[in-house]
Order: C-alpha cells, then structure tokens, then sequence
C-alpha cells in the first residue's frame, strides 16, 4: 500500500511510458497498410501523436473531473460573489458582500475555533491511537492468529457508515445509555452525566466519536508502513546497542514519517469537512458548542435559504482546505 | 501492432470516450416537470410528497388510480421520499424549473417557496375552478393568498402514562398548569429514572419548540404573533409559557438529554416508561402501542393557564398539498387537488394515515372504534388547530434561534427576558 519510496498514479506512470525512449519502428498505427502520408509532414505528425497520446490517457478523467468537480466549484464561486441566488429570480451581482457578512459573525468564528480544536485533536488522537495499534499488531511477540484477531477487532470501527456511527453513540452516551451505567457503576460519575446534550462535554464528545470512527485508516497504513521497514535496519541498530525506545525514535519514526505527513495532512483536510457525524449527534449544539464551519454552512443554505452567503462560507473553507492541499502536494512532489 | 502504436490507439479511444462522456453530459439536461405531456390529450402529472411510505403499502396508489379512473387521461406519477428528502427536493426543483406539479407540502416550508415563486396562488386555481374553499379546515396564506391546503392534519395532544401517574397519586390527567407542574413533580419524586416531563430541544430537528414549547402559550390562548410579525417581547402569554417551560426545568422534573433530544427520542422515552407526560403527534399512537403493548396510555387537552376558560389551541402538523407555479398542467393538477379534499376521499386518506381530516365534512372511520382517536376528535373539535409557525419565513431556522435562546436560558446563562428579547431581535431580522 504505502510504502516509503517513491509512488507513481498509473496516469503518470502510463504518461512518463507513453514519453520515454521514441521507439523509431515505424509500424503503422492500425495493422493495414500504412497511410500514404508526405514524408516531410509524417515525423511531425508522428511527433505530435506520440505527444498528445497521454493526454488522451487522461481525457476521460480530465472530462468526468470537469463535469462533476470544476463545475460546481465554479458555480458555488459564482454564486458566493451574488446576492439571493436560487430563491430568487433574478440576482444581484454584489462583489464580496456576501464575504463580509460571513466573516463578521461572530458564530462563524466559534465555528470556526471548534473546527480547529475537534480536527487537530481528532488528527492526533487518530495518529498516537494509530501508531500504538499498528506497533501492537506488527509485533513479533504475538501468534499470528492472534494478531489477525486483534486486527478485525481493531479494524470495526471503520466498517461503520457514519450514519450508525451517529446512531450507536447517540444511544451509548444517552443519559440513560450504557457508558453512564457502567460509570456509575464503578463510581467514576454519578450515571447521569448528558455527555452530548451539555455545552460544557458535547465537544469533547463528539471529538472522542470522531477519534473512535478514524483511527482505524492511521493503523492500517503505519502497519503496512512498519511492514515494508527492511529487518536489517533493527539488526543493525541492535549491534550498535540501541534500546527498544532508541530503535523506535531512530528507525521507525524516521522510516514512518513520510506515510505520517501524508496521512495527518489528508486527516486534518477530511476532519475539517466533517458534517454528517456532528449533524447526526448534536446538530451543531447545545447552544453553539459543537457548530463546526460545515454545519454553520450547512444552516445557511438547508434552514436559511441563504444560499449566497452558504456558498461564500464554503468558498472560505475551500480556500482553507486548499492551503492544506497545497502542503500536501508539495510532500507528495518532494517524496517523488 | 508496435507497442508505441498500440498506446497511441488506445490513447484515441480514450478520448472518444471521453468525448461521449461530455456528450452525455450536455445531452441529460433536466426533462420538464411536464413531460409525458399532450400527446392525444393524455397529460401525466407527477406529484412529488413523502406520505407513500407513511402509510400501509399500497394504499396511496389505490387513491391515486382511482382517481386516474374517474378522470380519464390523467395519470399520477408518484415521486416518494422521506420528508427530509422531499424538502430538499422540491427546494432544488424549484430553483431547477423541474418541480413536480403537484408537491406535498409542510406549512413552515410554504412562505419560503411562494417568496420564491416556485408554488402557485391556489385561490385564483381554486376560483377558477369554482372550487367552494368553505369545506376546507384551513388554509396556508402568504399576503393574503392561500398557497397550502392542509389535506390531512395531525394533532398534538398530551400524552400520560397512567400506571406512573397513579403510582404517583395522580388520578386523572392534569387539566392546568399547575396541576400540571404537580404531577410532573410526583412523578419524578418516584426515583428510579423516571421523571415527569420530557423536552425535546434538538438544533438539528428544532421541530420541539413549536410541538413542546408553545404548544404551552396556544393551549392557553395565546399567541407569538401581533399582525403576522413577531412579539415575543411584551407579551405575557408569551413569557408565562416560556418562564413555565423554564420553572419545570428549574424544578428538575425535566429527563435528561434535553439539548440534543429529537422527536423521536422522546417518544422512545414515553414507550420506555421513563416519562409520566409528554406533548405529542396522534401519529405515533401505534407505534407506541406496537412497541410496547403493555404501556397503559391517555390522550387529553394540552394544560392550559389556571382559570383559562376559552378556546384551547391544539398543535399541529399537517400534509399539505401545493401546484408547482412553472407546471403545464395546472388545471389537472387542481383536479387532484379537489379529488384529495373531497369529502368521501378525504375521510378515507384520513382513515389510513391516522389523522383527522382537511375537508368540515369528512368524518374518519377510526372515530367510531377506537377510543384514544375518538377523544382525540373531541379536543380537535373542541379547540382549534394552532400552530403559528405556519407559513412564516424560515419556520425551521425560527424554531431553531429561539430554542438556542432557551438553551441558554435552561443553562443558566441568561434568564428567560433575555432569551424573548435575543429571539425577538433575531427573528425580526428573518421577516
């Protein structure tokens, strides 16, 4: 899966093949004869085939990327930058008045402040939570079938859908449900704590859910990173007389850190998204104390009708995620 | 074929794939609302609502091809989906220029989408027709013209768990507030985890503060409306009903989960045994019963104030019915409108989704046999459907601000003025 050396998409992989070393066969593109050209414009004609052929690789994707991505975004641009689109006829264009009035409320500023606590944590957790797992189930210490039942285990919380994620917690964290009455009954709370329904714990809850539904995809590619990690590296460490702690901050992280960058940036940009989990368990509430930027965006447009400055609040979070993206790209680049 | 070559070829019929994609693409554009259309005079409408699936299998199209039967060339195309669902649908419909011509409609969605021009003016349809509109219950206004015609209305009485109120000493339902607050009180006090009352104050489904909160201030005559605009501030129906809400609170008879508690939630509390009242629809009388049989359950009047006398506003939701303003077929889709409001169809889609009925006339066959419906019909008869955030701007976000606004107030962060003057500002600023 992941591994520490250099990855290629089959695109490019395709495209740097397509380009490499010009074959001068000569054979006809179409197994008959080959088509009476000029011989002066032929090597040209050739030359430009031979260039376009990986972007007609491409086209397919690049057409469904058009279609289904860049059109959108575009539209939602479009219609951040006009006033009372879809609920009304015929809109105003108004420049970045939609902009100012999303960046002077206060709640999407508090919004905003609970998607930076809940991802940054929900990013760590996933990574530490992660890592630990990954390293329990590579070691040499257990049985094989031991580790391949520790794995399903572990593995299950990412075989859930979001929605019964939502579901199951609801009813786990309900007042009356089942993590109050083991609480209470080993005396750690008095069985009546409202973990979701109180502004003082609903964000740490439902950043503990979040934490519970992704750790799973950390463990699964470290433990695919710590696999491809050669022996010899451990015997070599060991004849220098390193400890287990000392292999581990010298061999493992070192060996681990392209696959953790990845992945903590690809995390950090799918939690800031998070809505469907924060909808389903709290709805943004009690008062404010979980309202992320996607349900503050998801509000204007479902429950307001506001959908022009819907889209200049999401037009705010895509600038934001594409920072993230720019980082990310450039690891993926300097990994190549 | 050389190996240069054959990519080059390959590559070629990636990009006539390509091109087909786009074709396709451009070649989907959104049929009309209308289509199937005039062809020898046969029209097709489509009607676009979430009551299949509400109601027995089957059922709605037996309606549906009755109706087909007694207006030759006419066929109804059914587009079913769960409410949430059809909301949207119809939202984006509009905006589309697709909307179905006949859409089932909720009376807080309906100021939204005759703002937006999307659902037709049904009394200029109706008047056409020479429709007699005095039959109907109610009807949905916006600026003076009806845009919703309530086909089917379901009621919200209260609800009480006889076995814990008779543990509790109370003999018969609480009639009053402060009888009320007694027995919430009672009730509680029997330990256990059970508690008197129960408040669903989700943000997400904020649906609670209009079924549990002011249900209080219309049962006792009041309203939160002067001349269509908001009061919520210098009215004291108003603040006695909200400061009642947050003295039961106070007092602790309240279950807990409140803040992030849903409609369905609470109904799960009641069947669970765990709560002695709660203010609910008639429309999940059978399930409870279904979940769990052994639940011993009555209906009454929502408590009003302490020496009210007058008529007692009952909550209520209803099926709506609307015409899609871009439909072709506007007078078909006015035939089944009327079909839907006759008297003899009427009692009978009353029958089957358990409700009572949008036509004066119709009379239910559940009324004769079963006895919880039957009392239900006498409240319904003797009071009036109340339920103001019907037809207002942004029903839903209005629910939503001020049951942020009582959550800070059952939090202890502000006192109930607050909270009235906070919504006030908020919802003005809506209208």
């Amino acid at each position: 899966m992941f591994t520490s050396h250099a990855q290629r998409t089959p695109a490019t992989a395709g495209a740097s093949r397509a380009t490499g070393a010009a074959r001068t066969d000569g054979a006809p593109g179409t197994g008959g004869p080959p088509a009476p050209a000029p011989p002066a414009t032929r090597p040209a004609w050739e030359r430009l085939k031979r260039r376009l052929t990986p972007y007609g690789f491409l086209s397919p994707t690049g057409v469904l990327l058009a279609i289904l991505m860049l059109t959108p975004i575009v539209m939602v641009i479009w219609y951040s930058l006009l006033d009372g689109v879809i609920t009304t006829r015929n809109s105003a264009f108004v420049g970045f008045a939609n902009y100012t009035e999303v960046l002077t409320d206060p709640v999407f500023w508090t919004a905003a402040r609970n998607t930076l606590v809940f991802t940054t944590v929900s990013v760590v957790a996933h990574f530490a939570i992660g890592l630990g797992f990954a390293m329990l189930l590579n070691t040499p210490l257990l049985s094989h079938r031991v580790k391949a039942f520790f794995r399903v285990i572990y593995v299950l919380p990412w075989l859930f859908t979001v929605a019964i994620i939502a579901v199951l917690w609801r009813l786990l964290l309900n007042p009356n449900g089942v993590v109050n009455y083991l609480l209470g009954t080993v005396g750690l709370t008095d069985g009546q704590t409202e973990w979701l329904a109180n502004p003082s714990t609903a964000l740490a809850a439902v950043t503990f859910i979040n934490v519970w539904a992704g750790y799973p995809f950390f463990m699964i590619s470290l433990l695919a990173g710590l696999q491809g990690i050669p022996r010899d590296l451990y015997e070599a460490a060991r004849v220098d007389g390193a400890t287990p702690f000392q292999q581990f901050r010298n061999v493992t992280v070192p060996q681990l850190r392209p696959i953790i960058i990845s992945m903590a940036l690809l995390d950090f940009i799918w939690t800031t998204q998070q809505f469907a989990l924060i909808w389903m368990t709290t709805g943004g509430g009690p008062i404010n104390a979980t309202e992320m930027l996607s349900t503050f965006t998801y509000k204007l447009a479902f429950s307001r009708y506001e959908f022009s400055v819907a889209s200049a609040s999401a037009v705010v979070v895509l600038l934001a995620s594409m920072v993230l993206a720019f980082f990310y790209v450039r690891h993926q680049k300097a990994r190549d | 074929m050389s190996n240069g070559a054959r990519m080059r070829y390959l590559g070629g019929t990636a990009v006539v794939g390509a091109a087909a994609l786009l074709l396709t693409a451009c070649g989907s554009g959104g049929g009309d609302a209308a289509e199937g259309g005039s062809s020898g005079g046969d029209v097709t409408i489509e009607f676009a609502q979430w009551w299949e699936p509400e109601l027995p299998d089957g059922a709605f199209r037996e309606l549906m091809d009755q109706f087909e039967s007694e207006n030759p060339g006419i066929t109804v195309e059914l587009l079913s989906g769960p409410y949430a669902s059809t909301k949207e649908q119809v939202l984006a419909g509009a905006a589309a220029g697709t909307m179905s011509d006949v859409v089932g409609l909720d009376g807080a969605w309906v100021n939204d989408f005759a703002k937006q021009g999307s659902i037709a003016d049904l009394s200029a349809l109706m008047s056409e027709d020479g429709f007699d509109d005095s039959q109907l219950v109610s009807q949905v206004q916006v600026d003076g013209s009806t845009y919703m015609i309530p086909v089917v209305n379901f009621v919200y009485p209260m609800f009480s768990n006889d076995d814990l109120l008779s543990q509790a000493g109370v003999d018969t339902p609480p009639s009053t507030r402060s009888e009320f607050a007694d027995a919430a009180e009672a009730v509680t006090a029997l330990g256990d985890n059970t508690y008197g009352w129960v408040l669903p104050l989700s943000l997400e489904a904020p649906n609670g503060v209009q079924n549990d909160v002011m249900s209080w201030v219309w049962a006792s005559g009041g309203s939160m409306l002067e001349d269509g605009q908001p009061a919520l501030t210098d009215n004291p129906d108003v603040e006695s009903g909200i400061q009642f809400v947050a003295d039961l609170w106070d007092a602790g008879v309240v279950a807990p989960g409140s803040f992030t508690m849903k409609e369905q939630d609470k109904v799960e509390e009641f069947t669970n045994g765990r709560v002695g009242m709660m203010i609910d629809s008639l429309a999940h009388v059978t399930t409870i019963q279904e979940s769990n049989p052994d639940l011993s359950f009555s209906i009454s009047a929502i408590p009003a104030e302490d020496g009210y006398t007058g008529e007692r506003g009952i909550p209520y939701a209803s099926w709506g019915i609307g015409v899609a303003e871009n439909s072709e077929h506007k007078a078909e889709a006015m035939k089944l409108v009327e079909f839907l409001m006759s008297e003899e169809t009427n009692a009978e889609l009353s029958s089957i989704a358990n409700a009572f009925p949008g036509n004066t006339e119709s009379v239910p066959d559940f009324v004769e046999d079963n006895e919880l419906f039957a009392t239900a019909f006498e409240i319904y008869q003797d009071g009036y459907p109340a339920n103001e955030f019907t037809g207002l701007p942004v029903a839903e976000e209005l629910m939503r601000q001020l049951g942020e606004q009582l959550q800070k107030t059952l939090n202890g962060d502000q006192s109930v003025d607050d909270a009235l003057t906070a919504a006030q500002k908020s919802w003005e600023s809506e209208f």
